[in-house]
């Protein structure tokens, strides 16, 4: 359990954690995901999972409407480029506070009640978001166009120097795309996990699981649970914020279309295949649905003519007719397929998986018999 | 002195009284057993005393306190302790941090912003869990998460959860019920220990080889009334508790 890891392990976690991030060009370049568009979005959709694991993970309460609060980040995001420059660290710090006073709003209102319809609750705020982006609030949000930023904006502190090319969020100098993008992100995921970790260990982490156990006897035990839990949802919307600014920073745009049900459904997949609960497994199922989406997505039927050509012909057109419905556009078929198969026979995620694999080498008999139970964070914090 | 002060209790379900001008008073230091026969209302009137239920009318004062419509958290931080009739217990937490979390709500208070600290860094809190564990005889199992524990052991560890926390009064909802004989005396034992700590305590059973071996007063409750109170001696003998127990002879 979480009680029985040192500090020092969890420093040694830390630090291989930051090396693997960091170093993701290199190792990530042999299997055609080392580009930085696509390392850029495993570093946001990461930090985005990670926050969103701090509420569903520890208390169980599944938030479907997260993809609000990236929405609302990105946009305070480029409200700051249009309004005080293209540096990226006043972005930041504007959706952290927009993203967290939004996140005050809907989560007092929507943790009155739990389970299902603290959910349907979230979805509804998040899809009035959208609308609200999408046609009534054009004025802030420029509607189905997506917000810009143009060369006649403000831009206090740089608007002065007028450059004419495209504009590039740069960070005192440094642009923010291709791999220095991908390294400002990179810094953010690992500020984040880190974070994460320490709530994780902590007494206020142990408390949002004792919320996620058995609410009733949080009350009669003299612990308020509403504050707990609103305090989860508050950090998880900042994350969420934080990841949606840094959409904006490495393309300086952001549309309604982010905060749509979709994006909400998005990170509770991954939170789920990576193992809710765990500290790793949110920014794996992250990666995992983000190198899925850019690697299947791209495959067409000549790559697939490319790939069986190995096979007789005859065999050839109805293999590569199949197995065009889940690449490309029907990617979503793939990923469908192994949701199923992960929730299925590892309810604990990519997690229980590895978990599992580890004590098969280790040759300890599972301690846990009945780790039947859905998403079983217990046993998979104990191997991290 | 009086610690517990009921008064004038009632409380309707629908067209069902089930508490009738209920008048308690709860000494300190004492072990008060409220006994009764099923649907005497003796889990209805312990709802009303942690904030569970409000009673319709009446008042119901702990320490001076009024308790009416107080929530839980505020009546527990006020030094109420509550044993459920089944185990209420972190399921999916182990042992250790099942009697940790009362500890630091004992310590922090209702609500507290602990994020950054860890919980292995807290070796007062672990200490004292850990000493409450063995008091019940529960350390070797501390790190097994509490749902894997025996009916008999979850009600121990949430005893050990409430006692940790020094409550100024310990409600126990039929703290042996489902339990062995064996397992029974344990916790008889157990129960009678904690009493030489001063801790007062309400006790409702069925089982009257318990009350008689714990308790210092009872009441007996029929049908939503306090139809007798006194000594362990004199209620034995009372013709009314017989009556309520076993239907009377004459009805």
């Amino acid at each position: 359990m979480t009680t029985n890891i040192s500090p020092r392990s969890d420093l040694l976690m830390f630090v291989l954690f930051a090396a693997a991030i960091l170093t993701m060009p290199l190792w990530l370049a042999p299997i055609g995901a080392g580009y930085p568009d696509l390392l850029q979005k495993f570093a946001i959709f990461g930090l985005f999972a990670l926050g969103f694991n701090l509420l569903f993970g520890l208390t169980g309460y599944l938030s479907f409407g997260h993809a609000a609060f990236l929405g609302i980040g990105s946009y305070a995001a480029v409200w700051s480029f249009k309004l005080l420059g293209m540096n990226p660290l006043p972005a930041l710090l504007f959706s952290v506070v927009f993203s967290s006073l939004f996140a005050v709003a809907i989560g007092y209102v929507s943790l009155r009640r739990s389970g299902i319809y603290f959910s349907i609750l979230t979805l509804a705020f998040a899809q009035m978001s959208y609308n609200l982006a999408y046609s009534v609030l054009t004025p802030i949000t420029n509607g189905e166009t997506g917000l810009r930023v143009l060369q006649s904006d403000p831009r206090l502190f740089d608007g002065a120097s007028a450059s004419s090319g495209p504009l590039i969020s740069n960070l005192f100098g440094i642009e923010m795309t291709g791999y220095s993008g991908f390294y400002f992100c990179a810094v953010l995921l690992i500020i984040g996990f880190y974070i994460s970790q320490r709530i994780f260990r902590s007494p206020f982490g142990m408390m949002l699981r004792a919320v996620k156990s058995n609410q009733n006897r949080m009350s009669y035990t003299g612990l308020n649970t509403r504050p707990y839990t609103l305090a989860a949802f508050v950090i998880s919307g900042t994350f969420a914020g934080v990841a949606g600014s840094l959409l904006a920073v490495t393309d300086p745009l952001a549309g309604a279309e982010r905060m749509q049900w979709t994006a909400s459904g998005e990170v509770v997949l991954m939170t789920i295949l990576g193992g809710a609960g765990t500290l790793l497994g949110p920014i794996l199922g992250a990666g995992l649905i983000k190198y899925f989406e850019n690697i299947f997505s791209a495959y067409n039927e000549q790559t697939l003519h490319a790939i069986f050509s190995f096979l007789p012909d005859f065999m050839e057109g109805p293999v590569v007719s199949v197995a065009s419905l889940f690449v490309g556009e029907g990617w979503h078929l793939t990923l469908g397929l192994l949701f199923m198969v992960i929730v299925i026979f590892l309810p604990g995620g990519i997690m229980e998986g590895f978990n599992r694999i580890s004590k098969m080498f280790r040759g300890k008999p599972s301690r846990r018999k009945g780790a039947g139970r859905s998403h079983a964070p217990a046993s998979a914090n104990a191997a991290e | 002195m009086e610690i517990l002060s009921v008064k004038g209790v009632n409380k309707r379900f629908g067209g069902l009284k089930a508490l009738n001008d209920v008048n308690l008073s709860i000494e300190q230091g004492n072990v008060h057993a409220i006994i009764g026969p099923n649907g005497a209302g003796k889990s209805t009137l312990l709802n009303c005393f942690v904030g569970r239920l409000i009673p319709d009318t009446g008042s119901v004062t702990f320490l001076g306190k009024d308790l009416i419509g107080a929530k839980p958290h505020e009546i527990n931080q006020a030094g109420v302790s509550r044993v459920f009739q089944t185990p209420e217990i972190f399921g999916d937490l182990t042992l250790l941090e099942n009697v940790m979390i009362p500890t630091l709500a004992k310590r922090d208070g209702a609500f507290t912003m602990n994020a950054w600290a860890r919980v292995d860094g807290q070796a007062e809190i672990r200490d004292k869990a850990m000493h409450l564990l063995e008091d019940v005889g529960l350390a070797e199992k501390k790190d097994m998460t509490a749902d894997s524990l025996s009916r008999g052991d979850k009600r121990r560890l949430e005893l050990a959860m409430c006692l940790v926390q020094d409550p100024k009064l310990l409600l126990l909802d039929e703290p042996t019920a489902g339990m062995s004989r064996a397992d029974t005396n344990n916790t008889i034992d157990l129960l009678k220990r904690i009493g030489e700590r001063g801790i007062t305590k309400i006790v409702i059973e069925h089982d009257m080889h318990v009350v008689f071996s714990l308790a210092s007063k009872i009441s007996v409750l029929a049908q939503g009334t306090v139809i007798a109170e006194g000594q362990p001696e004199d209620i034995k003998g009372d013709p009314r508790v017989q009556e309520a127990y076993l239907g009377g002879a004459h009805v």
